[in-house]
């Protein structure tokens, strides 16, 4: 048989707002255990494909497939009953709640089963052992675990985010700048769970402006411009620079 | 492996800072706060005015307090998903007129308990329908609406347009008699409190309602049902003004267009004097409770001083600013202690 498919295909993906065309037609694969850094200036089409990719927008044209098969992806919920997790830029996080009830809100362990979903009764108790097991293999330090979420700094937003990511992902995990508003420090525990999800098999895409943390990361980079896909590399040290170009859309 | 996560806690509880565990300490104090004034309260009002804690006035503030309540419980509901019901005393006022209609052609309590329960039910589901699928950016509006549609209806289906007399036996009971001594109005609160307790506590139901409360952009994310979720609190809201409307009614042996008046202010105030957040996402049963009883207390401690109805106005309006400046003490101490936490890792 050769090759296992990769975990996520993009073949060809339109999109259009009103006059703008925001993708002209972009292909790419993700495959399990690789970060794919998605660069592009401002503009460039890389939240666009990102919110297609999880369910937040329906493409014009172009598909969509999961480890080869074809997925309609109508919604959130539907992308991530498919096993494509997403950490937006606003972290999506319950303030008033505290990290295991943020993990597992929305998909709570709750029975008995043959009751409508929202009749069910909660499994505390499971999902504070569960979280709490998750957080420590994650080596995230929190102050409280039983605080709600709005007492906590904003690596530690970031990283509850994250870590709930990594509860749920089974396929792609996808992260949209996830160290933009973060210090060194914190940055640098957020870029250590980003390779722990690379270690469980998921396929990480990295939206990021910051080249350090694609050199240092990322496997691959594609880079958008236009609503085009412009380039494609592997980056290390040496061709940062054109990575830059390309980004830019300056001649290398 | 349980164990091993304990210890980890356990480490990490010692490490914060001085100022931040002052903070903590003044945010578990507001936390406590609206049931140590209450208490306070009571201490003060039975030292003041003796006639306060003998038995007769005590089953007349739980009596009386039953009501508000009650609806204040599906106030508190509302007001945790973000919205404001101010529909709720008009619902209350149409589902007795139902009644006591309803009594002039019979006196089966069954039927006439039912017809007031499903028409405040139905008046809750239109202002969560509305809203939700009406695309309303608030639920004032609506409910400010149904206010003035369920009020007038009351109004224009009544007998003479106003009060009538008479409900049912076991209507009576349910709103004046009592059980071992036990105002019955009180023990409805109190089972109406118990179960929602349990829905807002221990079922999915009730963590998607904080959860559309604390972040209403997440919970769609998160595939939530929110429409769902708000349109089943609006009509559990109205719900709770039919289980009103069947004690007022029975307390006062009639049904009138006129009940419930300011109904929808004096709930909003007990949930926010209880010391549930106004913006959403935080509150809970024990809050609408305490705010309600700190209103009845309040309006029987200046009436057996004998004080004006206005004064107990003005008191109660005192009390709310303290309610909702102690709400935006809490947020600010929140992003303070979110800052040393900054600091500090």
């Amino acid at each position: 048989m050769g090759a296992p498919p990769p975990v996520l295909s993009v073949r060809n993906a339109k999109k259009r707002f009103g006059p703008v065309q925001a993708l002209r037609g972009v292909s790419m694969d993700a495959h399990r255990g690789e970060v794919l850094a998605l660069l592009g200036d401002n503009g460039a089409g890389k939240s666009t494909l990102v919110k297609c990719i999880s369910g937040v927008y329906a493409l014009d044209e172009g598909e969509i497939a999961l480890e080869g098969e074809l997925t309609p992806l109508h919604s959130p919920a539907s992308a991530r009953r498919a096993g494509i997790e997403t950490v937006y830029q606003d972290l999506a996080l319950f303030d008033n709640l505290t990290p295991a009830q943020n993990f597992y809100c929305g998909r709570e362990i709750a029975a008995p089963t043959w009751l409508p979903r929202g009749l069910r009764f909660l499994k505390k108790r499971a999902m504070d052992r569960e979280a709490a097991a998750v957080i420590d293999r994650l080596k995230v330090r929190l102050p409280k675990f039983d605080a709600p979420v709005a007492l906590m700094s904003g690596g530690q937003r970031q990283a509850i985010a994250v870590a709930r990511a990594t509860v749920f992902a089974r396929k792609v995990v996808i992260l949209d700048e996830p160290t933009a508003a973060l210090g060194p420090r914190e940055s640098g525990k957020v870029l250590d769970l980003i390779k722990q999800l690379r270690a469980q098999g998921n396929a990480v895409i990295l939206i990021t402006h910051n080249m350090e943390h694609v050199v240092e990361l990322a496997d691959r980079a594609v880079v958008l411009r236009h609503g085009r896909k412009v380039g494609e590399l592997k980056p290390d040290k040496s061709n940062r620079q054109e990575l830059v170009s390309m980004i830019v859309g300056a001649d290398a | 492996m349980e164990e091993r996560s304990a210890v980890a806690l356990q480490a990490r509880k010692g490490e914060r800072g001085m100022g931040g565990s002052v903070i903590s300490l003044i945010l578990h104090i507001l936390s406590a706060g609206p049931a140590l004034i209450l208490l306070m309260l009571i201490g003060v009002v039975s030292i003041t005015t003796p006639v306060f804690l003998k038995p007769a006035n005590i089953g007349n503030i739980l009596a009386q307090t039953s009501v508000i309540a009650i609806v204040a419980l599906g106030q508190h509901l509302v007001i945790l998903t973000r919205g404001i019901d101010l529909s709720v005393g008009a619902n209350l006022a149409l589902a007795t007129v139902i009644g006591g209609l309803l009594f002039k052609v019979t006196d089966s309590s069954a039927v006439i308990i039912a017809a007031m329960l499903v028409a405040s039910l139905a008046v809750g589901f239109v202002n969560g329908a509305v809203y939700v699928f009406g695309r309303l950016p608030h639920p004032f509006i609506i409910t400010l609406a149904t206010l003035s549609i369920c009020r007038g209806i009351a109004y224009s289906i009544a007998e003479n347009h106003t009060t009538m007399r008479g409900m049912p036996d076991f209507v009576v009971a349910i709103g004046g008699g009592d059980t071992f001594g036990v105002p019955n109005p009180f023990i409805v609160a109190m089972v109406c409190a118990g179960v929602m307790l349990v829905m807002a506590k221990a079922m999915v139901w009730g963590r998607w309602i904080y959860a559309v409360g604390g972040a209403p952009d997440a919970a769609i994310e998160m595939g939530i049902p929110v429409k769902w979720v708000l349109v089943s609190t609006y009509a559990i809201a109205g719900l709770c003004c039919g289980i009103g409307a069947v004690v007022l009614a029975g307390r006062t042996e009639s049904s009138s267009p006129l009940f419930g008046n300011l109904l929808e202010l004096d709930t909003i105030a007990a949930v926010i004097i209880g010391g549930a957040s106004f913006l959403g996402g935080r509150g809970h049963v024990g809050h609408a409770l305490v705010g309600a009883v700190m209103i009845g207390v309040i309006r029987n401690a200046l009436n057996l001083n004998n004080f004006d109805a206005f004064i107990q106005m003005i008191a109660i309006g005192l009390v709310i600013v303290v309610a909702v400046e102690a709400d935006v003490l809490r947020n600010y101490l929140e992003s303070r202690a979110r800052a040393i936490q900054a600091t500090a890792t």
